[in-house]
């Protein structure tokens, strides 16, 4: 008998306690009421959508934002109870809820004042803390991410993030008690003022969580425009103690992760990813192997058989009819392939020759084989015959390698 | 077919100074005559280019033809021929001149005249032609008509009492013109039973009718089945229409006479049969001799133009071969450089002529160019006594077979309000420049004259003048001469390698700023590579200014969550598309772009 086709679901929630500095994501600040009515909307859109994809099995769910901890436990339950409706789930399903640190626990009192008012309004009568995790866990949710950062205040500061390291003390502590054993830590690096010892003393404290993360996703900072950080950066308040780090710095830093992370039993799996053994993201892991996954709620992107959709991005229309708006683009088979190449190539074990083969029928090596061999012999990147891989200096230079890979 | 009365036919041009309204009045003449609606005209009629219609001025030499009722109830011919109006188109007046027999001056109510007012007014009156002035802009606050009509007679010398006080813009008194233009300007002379002589004033490509050839009947007829003979370069054909210029379109007719402005197309395939500036006899009772030449004018600017795609060698070769028709002042010839592989050494008559050149060959032949550094002719006379004329600095012989080098020298004449002359004085003297003198024109308007080198001003002179003098300098200049001086070939390395592409002829004295400063351009022009770049600039070897570039460390998105893939796409596809303009020498890829603006180092960086 055929086996059923896989599908992952991606599940955006775009509401914030407040807007960090440096986010460009799509989120924002609402109320009780509002957010209400989004689930309701999301639900609507998933019983709609899921239709024509009934027959699959789900293999992964990724609650991303935003801040889905906004969201009650009730709220996700409702949610993943309609997918489970809807969909048979695989028994190992990987599901991941981001989390703020700042909406599970308010213990610190040296937090911003205006940061902590608010989230105190949003959330402290809703819920009992260690409730909280509890619920989401007894929802289904089995796999944390944690958005921490950095584990020095002033930096979190300057991020605009509404918990100190305090608070993520406790909230940590809370998810491994409520029975989380799937937790993911989210750093960055590359901060304004950020030197190389206080990366490293980040690093340390998160290694010395008992137990430590199963996964770390560590990020180099990225002004993006329309943010607060890239009007201070034309502004030019990044100077002197406020430097932003440079190339050289940013990439002394990466290696210098490198190297500890897997000294300390992570493995990389993927340029900004490390994992413990057995607990790579199956989810992330699907984004760059081009597994099929529905994307639903606020400007969640898709990708089924060979068309990329992008839903609606206005909060207001989306609420009023959360299936308008939706654009899609068909991928030509030399854009699939380019995407084959380009996402691959992400992963650190690489692209394989034999999948490519597999999924368009042709020898990988008529395409590519000119930019394979010049990349090689610049040092950028590897081949063993069956897969193609980024070397250490072709993960800094990824773009530039990929870049060359398009048709 | 009725005979057109010679009496009735008015052939003449507009000449002014840049802005002052040339083309404007123009359209209004255009307009009033009849010929065409007010819902019909676009704006400027004349300027059908595009690029003329973006830049604002006017580039190519153009004819149309209208029919006016004066008021003294007769109807007349008039032959507009469009002319440019910037310095660097000299020839082109000096031949749509040659078709006219008279020309109206344009002077704006406001500014009076200008430096090029009174280059092609001389060179109007040099060509023997009847000149009328028109005061322009006279509904601008700060219009003194009076003021500049008494300039117009003080310093042209030219009656000016009853000149037509207009608004071109707004249409006012554009009747007292078409009156004047009946009344000023001579009809045309000349037989139309002698022999024929026409005069090649300017000539365009069509894919459908072959080259059209525009010209002024001066004796004779001409018609279709006529067998012509070009004079000069003794090509003969057939005629196979004859007509005249509508607004934007040509419309045929029997045939062309004595005094008559009109074209002819005669299957010519090969362009180089068609010289601007030629005298078209009838084949079988040809004139006695030809028409005297057109001023011919040299070219003083010389780039190297390449393609961008070496393929596309021939594409070039056949769209300047197709310039160069209607724009005799283009000279081109193949060159090769080791950067930049098949090319061509091209001469322009300035600046704007080199950029207006480069435009069209992108724009309308779909051309993607490489362009070097400008340069001008240098003399380099050798130990045994050869004098070469080099146009392209890689020809410089070795410096121990030089015994010295000219380069050429130009009057220039730059009109300037007085609150503005110490800051124009200070660039001239940068610029080498030797003082000659001042002339007031009045009170606070002053002429100051100069001797400039050449290459000092063919870079951002321009655009130097009018920063320091906030838009109010105008400037003109002819050329001198040449002269000694003390010139040195800069060579620029990248990576070790000499690009010679880069290569620049500067006197010795400015050789170390502009070499530093060109290491610096080309340090921000040059992306990071895999590796680290030097960039030096070096005299005979000698290194005299060095930048690097350092080698690219991050180039990686950290983030790339499932929505953002098509981002990461279009991100790739940019840089990609990025590496296409990029020119490969040796092992560093250079951008297009680095060849033409490392040339535009200001100054007072």
């Amino acid at each position: 008998m055929e086996q059923p086709k896989e599908l992952m679901l991606y599940l955006h929630v775009p509401f914030c306690v407040r807007k960090c500095h440096y986010c460009d994501f799509l989120s924002s600040v609402h109320t009780d009421e509002t957010r209400e009515r989004y689930v309701q909307a999301l639900c609507r859109e998933l019983r709609v959508r899921g239709k024509e994809y009934s027959g699959r099995i789900v293999t992964s769910v990724f609650f991303g934002g935003g801040t889905p901890s906004l969201l009650s436990p009730a709220q996700i339950l409702k949610i993943l109870d309609t997918a489970r409706e809807i969909f048979a789930f695989a028994t190992n399903a990987e599901i991941t809820m981001e989390c703020n640190p700042g909406t599970i626990s308010f213990q610190s009192k040296k937090m911003d004042q205006k940061g902590m008012a608010t989230a105190e309004k949003q959330g402290k009568d809703a819920f009992d803390e260690k409730e909280k995790l509890a619920g989401y866990l007894a929802a289904g949710v089995n796999r944390l991410s944690l958005g921490l950062q950095s584990a020095n205040d002033e930096e979190l500061k300057l991020l605009g993030r509404i918990h100190d390291y305090e608070t993520f003390l406790e909230t940590y502590r809370l998810a491994r008690k409520a029975g989380f054993t799937n937790i993911n830590v989210d750093l960055m690096n590359a901060l304004a003022g950020q030197t190389m010892e206080s990366w490293k003393n980040t690093l340390e404290r998160v290694l010395t969580l008992t137990p430590p993360p199963e996964h770390l996703s560590v990020y180099s900072l990225i002004v993006e425009e329309g943010t607060p950080f890239f009007e201070w950066n034309s502004q030019g308040r990044f100077t002197g103690k406020l430097q932003i780090p440079s190339e050289e710095l940013d990439r002394e830093m990466y290696a210098y992760t490198g190297k500890r992370l897997a000294q300390a039993g992570y493995q990389q799996y993927e340029i900004s990813n490390y994992a413990r053994e057995g607990y790579p993201c199956q989810h992330n892991y699907g984004y760059w192997t081009r597994k099929e996954y529905l994307g639903l709620g606020l400007g969640a992107a898709s990708l089924l058989g060979n068309i990329r959709y992008a839903n609606e991005t206005d909060l207001e229309r989306y609420l009023k009819d959360p299936l308008a708006g939706r654009s899609e683009q068909t991928l030509s088979r030399k854009e699939q392939m380019e995407e084959f190449a380009f996402l691959g190539l992400r992963t650190i074990r690489g692209v394989s020759r034999s999948t490519f083969q597999e999924c368009f029928g042709e020898n990988m090596d008529q395409y590519w084989r000119q930019v394979i061999e010049k990349n090689v012999a610049d040092g950028l990147l590897m081949d063993d015959g069956e897969f193609i891989r980024l070397s250490a200096r072709g993960l800094d230079l990824g773009n530039y390698v990929s870049a060359q890979f398009l048709l | 077919m009725s005979q057109i009365d010679q009496s009735k036919i008015r052939n003449f041009c507009i000449v002014a100074h840049i802005d002052h309204g040339k083309s404007t009045l123009a359209d209004r003449i255009i307009e009033q005559t009849g010929l065409l609606t007010s819902r019909e005209m676009q704006a400027q009629v004349l300027d059908n280019m595009d690029l003329e219609r973006e830049r604002g001025i006017t580039i190519k030499a153009q004819a149309v033809r209208t029919v006016y009722k004066a008021k003294n109830g007769e109807e007349y011919i008039f032959n507009l021929i469009d002319t440019p109006g910037h310095v660097d188109f000299n020839y082109e007046v000096s031949r749509s001149l040659a078709a006219c027999d008279g020309a109206i001056l344009v002077v704006d109510a406001a500014q009076g005249i200008e430096a090029q007012t009174l280059a092609n007014v001389y060179l109007a009156l040099d060509h023997d032609l009847d000149v009328f002035p028109v005061i322009n802009k006279i509904d601008l606050p700060s219009a003194e008509p009076q003021r500049v009509i008494e300039e117009i007679e003080d310093v042209i010398g030219i009656e000016a009492q009853d000149a037509p006080l207009i608004s071109a813009k707004n249409g006012i008194n554009i009747d007292q013109v078409l009156e004047q233009i009946v009344q000023k300007i001579p009809a045309p002379k000349g037989s139309p039973t002698a022999p024929l002589k026409a005069l090649i004033f300017d000539c365009v490509y069509d894919s459908y009718k072959g080259v059209i050839v525009f010209c002024r009947i001066m004796e004779g007829t001409v018609k279709k089945g006529t067998e012509i003979l070009m004079m000069a370069t003794g090509a003969k054909e057939e005629v196979v229409e004859v007509g005249y210029f509508g607004a934007g379109q040509f419309i045929p007719c029997d045939e062309l006479s004595a005094g008559m402005v009109g074209y002819i197309t005669a299957s010519i395939k090969n362009v180089k049969d068609t010289a601007v500036g030629d005298t078209v006899t009838d084949a079988k009772n040809p004139c006695k001799e030809p028409l005297p030449g057109y001023k011919k004018v040299l070219s003083m600017v010389y780039c190297g133009i390449y393609p961008a795609d070496g393929a596309k060698y021939p594409d070039l070769r056949d769209a300047l071969e197709k310039l160069q028709l209607n724009d005799a002042s283009l000279f081109y010839e193949p060159e090769t450089s080791i950067a930049l592989g098949f090319g061509f050494r091209c001469g322009f008559l300035g600046l704007l002529h080199l950029e207006i050149i480069q435009e069209r060959l992108e724009r309308e032949y779909n051309l993607d160019l490489v362009t070097t550094a400008p340069g001008v002719v240098y003399k380099v006379h050798k130990t045994n006594g050869e004098v070469i004329e080099l146009t392209n600095p890689s020809n410089l012989p070795d410096p121990s077979e030089i015994e010295y080098m000219e380069e050429p020298i130009v009057n220039a004449e730059i009109m300037v309000t007085s609150e503005f002359i110490g800051s124009i004085m200070t660039l001239c003297q940068e610029r080498r420049g030797r003082y000659l003198g001042t002339e007031y024109i009045e009170a606070n308007r002053a002429l100051l004259k100069y001797e400039l080198p050449l290459n000092e001003i063919i870079y951002d002179f321009f655009d130097a003048l009018k920063s320091r003098s906030r838009g109010y300098a105008s400037f003109d200049y002819d050329i001198k001469g040449y002269e000694t001086s003390k010139l040195v070939k800069l060579d620029i390395l990248i990576n070790k390698e000499e690009v010679d592409a880069l290569s620049f002829i500067v006197h010795a004295d400015s050789a170390y700023e502009r070499g530093r400063k060109m290491c610096e351009k080309l340090k921000d022009e040059i992306p990071r590579h895999l590796f680290e770049i030097p960039i030096q600039a070096a005299i005979g070897g000698k290194v005299i200014a060095r930048e690097t570039v350092k080698a690219m460390r991050k180039d990686v998105l950290a983030k790339c969550y499932g929505g953002d893939i098509t981002r990461k796409k279009k991100l790739l596809e940019k840089q990609k598309e990025g590496k296409k303009r990029m020119r490969q020498i040796g092992n560093v890829e250079i951008p297009q772009k680095a060849f033409m603006s490392v040339l535009k180092l200001d100054d007072r960086d």
